[in-house]
């Protein structure tokens, strides 16, 4: 049971900075990306090719990991950025299908549908992570979570962050006021995917094995479920939105219900939330208003006085 | 295998082998480009419409055609089958409209299409449920065995589908440019708030519009399943691929579908021969596609050039 729900906060960790990295590119640039799965899974590939083949050490493959996953992100982004939302879905969601189809096809390097198996375990600092432990991965990933965390709410307070938000909330006015926006599209989106390829790493040396159809398009419309649900733009809500539906979706293992409830019931439910949030709460369940320390403790020292 | 050693028994085949692809393909861009036309947003759940309008339209033909032996009358069937089905396909698009896309027509562009594609999990998930994720037979309602003609196979199916896509086209395009409806269609997707001063009333003709193209993706999807079975997920790659052809040929422009549609059909079987790619590989020659189109030129063939207004 401990077990359980240890390995239930590792994958909330793991989602988490997913989330939090097309919450940068959905919810902060109002780019609608649906391959977000495409680039949690080149991170994911590259971490385990470069662990088991070239036996590069955890680091190094990780930050190559979310450098390939950004190049990656650039390549979908130079044609596409410069078009309208609903033409960047499609070309996204295309662009998740062919990575998708390369892991299966590709065999010499991905090993086809298989997957690549027995991803050592990653060696901090000379400390070696046994998985049995799952509370050093919980660590691990929660670190990770969080630095991630502050690095995006720093982002969201500079120059740059603001000149996302303009783009998001009006595209012409931004224009207008001198910003490129296609450069900051594209930053933004290069900047997400180095993101969903760390977590691609850290899935890959948690899980000690990667196979193609864990990266399809279920898995990016998960993701766009959590930002969703949790508010559009805002770090915190998504953080709540992932533990929402990663405990929702692991409720019937962890009741016991798994054999009476179809495998299908969590997807359905993914979509009601998407309608149903669009139809009554666009903003999602916390909003779009941000937290900002600066003006709580600003806030309380006013009260005091 | 490159183009120039193909004889031209082979190319024929693979013009007839291209143009039935395309034909499917127009049939379902169609309703992608009539929606995207009025409301100006991708009706995602369009793939997934396909797949129920098929599923009842199996449905039908399988309980009718115990009834008679006669292959004829087992025809006749199946075009009362697709009737059935159409309607079905038909309300069911008017139905999803009304209840998922009526409420957000003024929200912001995102909002439409995240519930759409809320709308086409729910669909996908809610039939593997019902029907089982196992393929479906859907028999063939006559002979299928191939015709010769001057070294060239072609088998009844790609008959029916030539014809089917004729007629259903032609009727599109009478409806469309010639009677009042349809120049109340194209009045409401011209400029909405002008049509409904003009009397128009603009919701019944967005309703039409799912109508129509819902009716016309049944038609499509069993048509497919006659050959590659019934699934629940057997609309996604359908409805993505006809996608790509509406915005190659102009999204919201119905000619443009039409022709996007069979332009694509063709890329895809040449594409395989040409280039020598596995098949395992075919779908990515669509998206390529894509991304070149929108590069190129993202308005389309017949797409026209809007300028953007603040």
């Amino acid at each position: 049971m401990i077990n359980f729900i240890l390995l239930l906060v590792i994958y909330i960790g793991i989602y988490s900075i997913l989330s939090l990295s097309l919450n940068l590119i959905a919810g902060y640039t109002g780019l609608l990306s649906l391959c977000h799965a495409a680039f949690f899974g080149i991170g994911a590939y590259t971490t385990a090719i470069l662990m088991t083949g070239a036996k590069l050490d955890f680091w190094s493959a990780m930050l190559i990991s979310g450098v390939i996953s950004s190049l990656f992100g650039i390549l979908i982004g130079l044609p596409t950025l410069r078009l309208k939302g609903d033409y960047l879905a499609i070309a996204t969601l295309g662009f998740g299908e062919i990575v998708r189809n390369l892991m299966i096809n590709w065999d010499s390097l991905t090993r086809g549908p298989m997957g690549i198996n027995n991803i050592p375990s990653p060696n901090i600092l000379g400390f070696k992570l046994i998985p049995s432990q799952k509370w050093q991965y919980v660590i691990l990933v929660w670190l990770f979570v969080i630095i991630i965390f502050f690095i995006l709410n720093r982002i969201m307070h500079s120059r740059f962050g603001r000149a996302l938000s303009a783009i998001n909330d009006d595209e012409i006015a931004a224009l207008a006021m001198g910003i490129n926006t296609t450069k900051y599209k594209i930053i933004s989106f290069s900047i997400g995917a180095f993101f969903a390829g760390i977590a691609g790493s850290l899935f890959a040396v948690f899980n000690q094995s990667v196979s193609p159809n864990t990266f399809d398009f279920m898995l990016s419309i998960m993701i766009l479920c959590m930002v969703v649900l949790g508010g559009m733009g805002n770090y915190l809500a998504v953080i709540v939105g992932t533990v929402i539906i990663v405990t929702a979706g692991e409720l019937p293992r962890l009741l016991g219900f798994s054999n009476v409830i179809p495998p299908q019931t969590n997807q359905i439910l993914f979509g009601l939330i998407l309608v149903l949030m669009m139809i009554y709460r666009p903003q999602g369940i916390l909003g779009r208003k941000r937290l900002d320390f600066g003006k709580i403790i600003q806030n309380s020292i006013k009260k005091e006085v | 295998m490159s183009l120039f050693n193909i004889s031209i028994q082979e190319l024929a085949q693979h013009l007839i082998n291209g143009l039935t692809l395309g034909g499917i393909y127009a049939l379902i861009a169609l309703g992608y480009t009539m929606v995207y036309g009025v409301l100006k947003f991708i009706n995602f759940a369009h793939g997934e419409i396909l797949m129920l309008g098929t599923y009842c339209g199996l449905f039908v033909f399988n309980s009718l055609k115990t009834n008679s032996s006669n292959p004829i009358i087992i025809f006749a069937f199946f075009i009362v089958a697709m009737l059935i089905a159409m309607i079905f396909s038909a309300m069911l698009g008017i139905i999803i409209e009304k209840i998922a896309y009526r409420p957000l027509r003024k929200a912001p562009r995102l909002a439409p299409l995240l519930s759409a594609i809320g709308v086409s999990i729910i669909l996908m998930n809610l039939s593997a449920v019902l029907f089982g994720t196992k393929s479906k037979k859907f028999d063939y309602p006559f002979d299928n065995t191939a015709l010769n003609f001057l070294g060239i196979s072609i088998t009844p199916h790609q008959i029916l589908i030539m014809i089917v896509c004729i007629i259903l086209m032609v009727l599109l395009k009478v409806f469309v440019d010639f009677t009042k409806l349809g120049k109340a269609t194209r009045a409401t997707s011209e400029n909405q708030k002008v049509a409904s001063l003009m009397g128009i009333n603009v919701d019944f003709m967005i309703s039409l519009t799912f109508a129509i193209g819902s009716a016309l993706a049944c038609c499509a999807g069993i048509l497919i399943a006659l050959e590659y079975k019934v699934y629940p997920t057997m609309g996604t790659m359908a409805g993505l691929k006809a996608f790509i052809a509406a915005v190659v040929g102009g999204i919201g422009n119905i000619t443009g579908a039409m022709l996007g549609g069979l332009i694509l059909g063709l890329l895809e079987t040449f594409g395989v021969v040409i280039l020598g790619i596995p098949q395992g590989l075919k779908d990515t020659i669509a998206f390529s596609v894509l991304i070149i189109i929108l590069l190129i030129k993202p308005s389309g063939i017949l797409g026209k050039n809007v300028r953007e207004k603040v």
